[in-house]
């Protein structure tokens, strides 16, 4: 107890070290929030959900907190649905049609265009389809003819996929003929902030028939993540990223030091063909490579986390540390007091657990922290490799998607920066406070 | 923290007599080096085999390069050109199950692991399924013999002017111990956390995306200019960040490591000694202090090659560098088992290499080595 205070004293003397530990708490803090924020089930059903979930949020866009450092705004997603109760709905009945008319003011207020307007119309009939027209009506008081067309139970109108429109709007895209000014000022190519309407006139063809629409103008920020190319919201994986990340670095980290340690410990007392085999497959490990057999394994075999972890776990229980422990362990073999404890007739196993074991602790904890970075990083390296678990979502997977999907070349660095900064700060701070660790508790390195 | 050696010379030079001279010592070290080394890579091979075979790939591949081989022969024999294609199938059917019973592919999985052993160790790597090497060879051993050179000139490179700049910067550190550039390095040694590939992805968002300066990846310029020195300079400028990305990833502990090692060895005795008869600090320096430190150094540098190769697969993916690593990558993404395999071959032959060939420095400069072991006795 008193060395553990004196430890943390002294902890205290190394600034990167304190500010590694506060970071690694805040981590856990983060973490812990997560897994009870948004449960894993419902992360996962989010994460694996197609277009049908994430309709309503805009493709790759950019975290909202990016309008803080620009001068003007990017528009942010809105949406407005009839069913809902939003806007205006009046229903009117006579000669056996019904008339429907829906209008949804809104306030526009960027002067960057949207990224995509679209509608999605929803009715009921038992026959025949419904009609719709639709128009806008812009600040500016011009109306521009939308398009009309019959919808299905369920339609989903894109004014980006609408050749025609694009030729009324002079060859404009939707998305910005409809929000810029038209058509003198073809040079100005900001949007015109201000109360547009628009309105959709529907007749149904039956009594008890209705439509109802869902406007949507997706914007080109969103959330404090931003989202990925199918729109998911990256927030999710940068939260889930964290337990995942944690678990697998301290997991694969605590078998493999604790596994090696036992082992080098055995090799050490019991000598001989023992040790003598430990080093030999010390050496063999040596010449496996790492990275191309866990391809192998991910390839053949299974893709799952949990299966890498073990595979890590393997391949590095005899990886270099072990000579380092037995370098330290042949040091306590010789020492008095197990000697002792031979004399008095301690069995092999008593001597290993209960003598040796104990005195190399100060030596494994600093190897054991800065075993988790490099570990937390390698989740996201196999993820790169495309070996990522096919469930999970992952800081690696992040940067996988980004990276495959071009968000470098295309300029969507956020999407790759955002899950690379937080694995650099994981990593580092677990790093600063292991090398701190290492030179408090390694006595060869103190004062240098 | 790697402090210990490979393997410790001391034993396998333990008995010899002074009037040998220091070549034949050496020599003899090296043998029999050269002879564990063989028997690890064996040991190696053997075991990737098992792995991969564990769901009968190897199998596969066997089997599917004797039908290659057969129906080759077949379609190439003049003396068959009359046969209907029926009766070719048949045939070719015929002399795949014959050629099977012959090599034995019906026999236990521990008698035939021996013949996949042999044809690891010699290269015999089967037919790609879906890869070609440049010349359109569906060879396992030339689609990965032929990306060989580029990772070589990637790693080999940036891996010697490491070790380097390490070392020496690390020396000029020691002399200044305590100066904001000594605690610079062991403020940021804590950077090697996170992998090159990782720093490599910064690297490319600034240079490439953001300043437009450098290339986002690949080893030369497309087309490849015909002129060799400009062939040079492009392919310097593509192996401009991937190096940058390896220093980020290995420089500052690199030097933090040797620099701590210098400044142990640094208050030793004999170095006060050497201070006191008054020579001068380069002397100091050069006999008394890299010279015994060397040889750690060295086994320090061995580990940092290893870990650097290991990374190769996703590191050369993140560069689009078109070397071995790459190709695992690719023969990952298209299930291309041959190539898979033959690649883990490879890097398992490429480690043990590098780790033969760190030896053999290690036995020059390792005075141990070289003088026997009477000294120590």
């Amino acid at each position: 107890m008193k060395s553990i205070r004196s430890f943390f004293s002294e902890l205290t003397h190394y600034p990167s070290a304190f500010v590694g530990l506060v970071m690694i708490i805040l981590l856990f803090t983060f973490s812990i929030y997560t897994v009870f924020a948004l449960p894993y089930n419902d992360a996962i059903s989010l994460w694996r959900g197609d277009e049908n979930v994430w309709y309503k949020t805009p493709k790759t866009a950019q975290p909202a907190w990016v309008n803080w450092f620009l001068k003007d705004d990017l528009p942010e997603t809105f949406s407005f649905s009839s069913a809902d109760g939003d806007g205006v709905k009046t229903e009117e009945y006579s000669n056996e049609t019904n008339k429907i008319f829906i209008s949804f003011p809104f306030e526009y207020n960027s002067k960057d265009f949207p990224q995509e307007v679209s509608i999605y119309f929803t009715s009921e009939f038992v026959q025949k389809e419904p009609f719709v027209s639709v128009k806008v009506i812009t600040p500016d008081g011009r109306e521009i003819k939308v398009g009309s067309f019959t919808v299905g139970r369920t339609h989903t109108y894109r004014f980006s996929q609408d050749q025609k429109l694009q030729r009324r709007l002079q060859g404009n895209t939707p998305e910005k003929g409809i929000f810029m000014l038209l058509p003198s000022d073809t040079e100005q190519l900001t949007a015109v902030p201000g109360q547009y309407e628009l309105q959709i006139e529907a007749v149904a063809f039956e009594e008890n028939s209705t439509v109802d629409a869902e406007l949507i103008i997706f914007g080109k920020v969103y959330g404090w993540a931003g989202t990925d190319h199918r729109r998911r919201d990256i927030g999710i994986a940068l939260m889930w990223g964290a337990p995942i990340a944690l678990t697998f670095g301290l997991l694969t980290a605590l078998g493999t030091t604790v596994t090696t340690m036992i082992i080098a410990a055995f090799g050490t007392w019991y000598g001989g063909w023992v040790d003598e085999v430990i080093q030999r497959i010390t050496e063999v490990n040596l010449v496996l490579p790492f990275l191309s057999i866990l391809i192998m394994v991910g390839t053949f075999y299974s893709k799952s986390l949990w299966v890498m972890l073990l595979c890590v776990i393997a391949l590095s229980i005899f990886g270099g540390a072990i000579k380092g422990f037995r370098a330290v362990f042949l040091q306590i073999k010789e020492a008095p007091y197990v000697e002792a404890a031979r004399a008095y007739g301690a069995s092999n196993m008593r001597i290993i657990m209960q003598y040796l074991v104990p005195r190399i602790i100060p030596l494994l904890i600093p190897q054991l922290v800065i075993l988790i970075p490099s570990n937390v990083f390698l989740e996201a390296s196999l993820t790169l490799v495309g070996l990522g678990d096919p469930v999970l979502p992952t800081w690696g997977k992040l940067i996988y998607d980004g990276v495959r999907n071009g968000a470098l070349v295309q300029g969507q660095y956020y999407w790759v920066l955002e899950p690379a900064f937080i694995l650099l700060i994981t990593g580092l701070s677990f790093a600063m406070v292991g090398f701190s660790m290492d030179r408090i508790f390694n006595p060869r390195l103190r004062g240098v | 923290m790697a402090e210990s050696t490979l393997q410790s010379p001391v034993p396998v030079v333990a008995k010899k007599k002074s009037s040998e001279s220091a070549v034949l010592r050496v020599g003899k070290y090296m043998a029999v080096r050269l002879l564990t080394m063989a028997f690890t890579v064996v040991v190696g091979l053997y075991l990737t085999i098992l792995i991969a075979n564990m769901g009968g790939y190897v199998d596969e591949i066997r089997r599917g390069e004797i039908r290659e081989n057969i129906q080759q022969a077949v379609m190439n024999d003049q003396s068959l050109r009359n046969l209907t294609g029926d009766q070719k199938l048949k045939l070719i059917e015929e002399r795949v199950s014959n050629e099977e019973e012959r090599l034995g592919l019906n026999r236990p999985f521990a008698i035939r692991s021996v013949a996949f052993l042999k044809d690891a160790i010699t290269l015999n790597l089967g037919f790609a399924e879906f890869m070609n090497a440049d010349n359109g060879s569906r060879s396992v051993r030339i689609i990965v013999l032929e990306r060989l050179p580029s990772t070589l000139v990637l790693f080999g490179t940036t891996n010697i002017i490491l070790f380097f700049v390490t070392l020496f910067w690390a020396l000029t550190l020691s002399r200044h111990y305590g100066s904001w550039l000594d605690r610079f390095i062991v403020a940021t040694s804590p950077m090697s956390a996170a992998p090159g590939w990782f720093y490599g992805i910064f690297l490319i968002v600034f240079f490439a995306a953001y300043l437009k300066v450098l290339p986002f990846g690949g080893m030369v310029d497309v087309p490849p200019p015909d002129n060799r020195i400009e062939y040079g300079l492009s392919l310097l400028k593509h192996m401009l960040l991937p190096t940058l990305a390896i220093a980020m990833n290995q420089l500052t502990f690199a030097i933090y490591n040797n620099r701590t090692f210098f400044l142990i060895y640094s208050s030793e005795d004999y170095v006060e000694m050497a201070k006191a008869k008054g020579l001068t600090s380069r002397e100091v320096e050069r006999k008394y202090i890299l010279r015994p430190t060397l040889p750690t150094n060295i086994t320090n540098f061995a580990f940092l090659l290893i870990g650097v190769w290991g990374g190769a697969p996703i590191f050369e993916g993140v560069f689009n560098w078109p070397g071995l690593g790459r190709t695992t990558l690719v023969a990952a993404g298209l299930f291309d088992t041959p190539v898979i395999v033959g690649t883990t071959v490879i890097f398992a032959y490429l480690l043990a290499m590098t780790v033969f060939l760190l030896d053999f420095v290690y036995a020059l400069v390792d005075p141990r080595v070289k003088i026997g072991n009477e000294g120590s006795n």
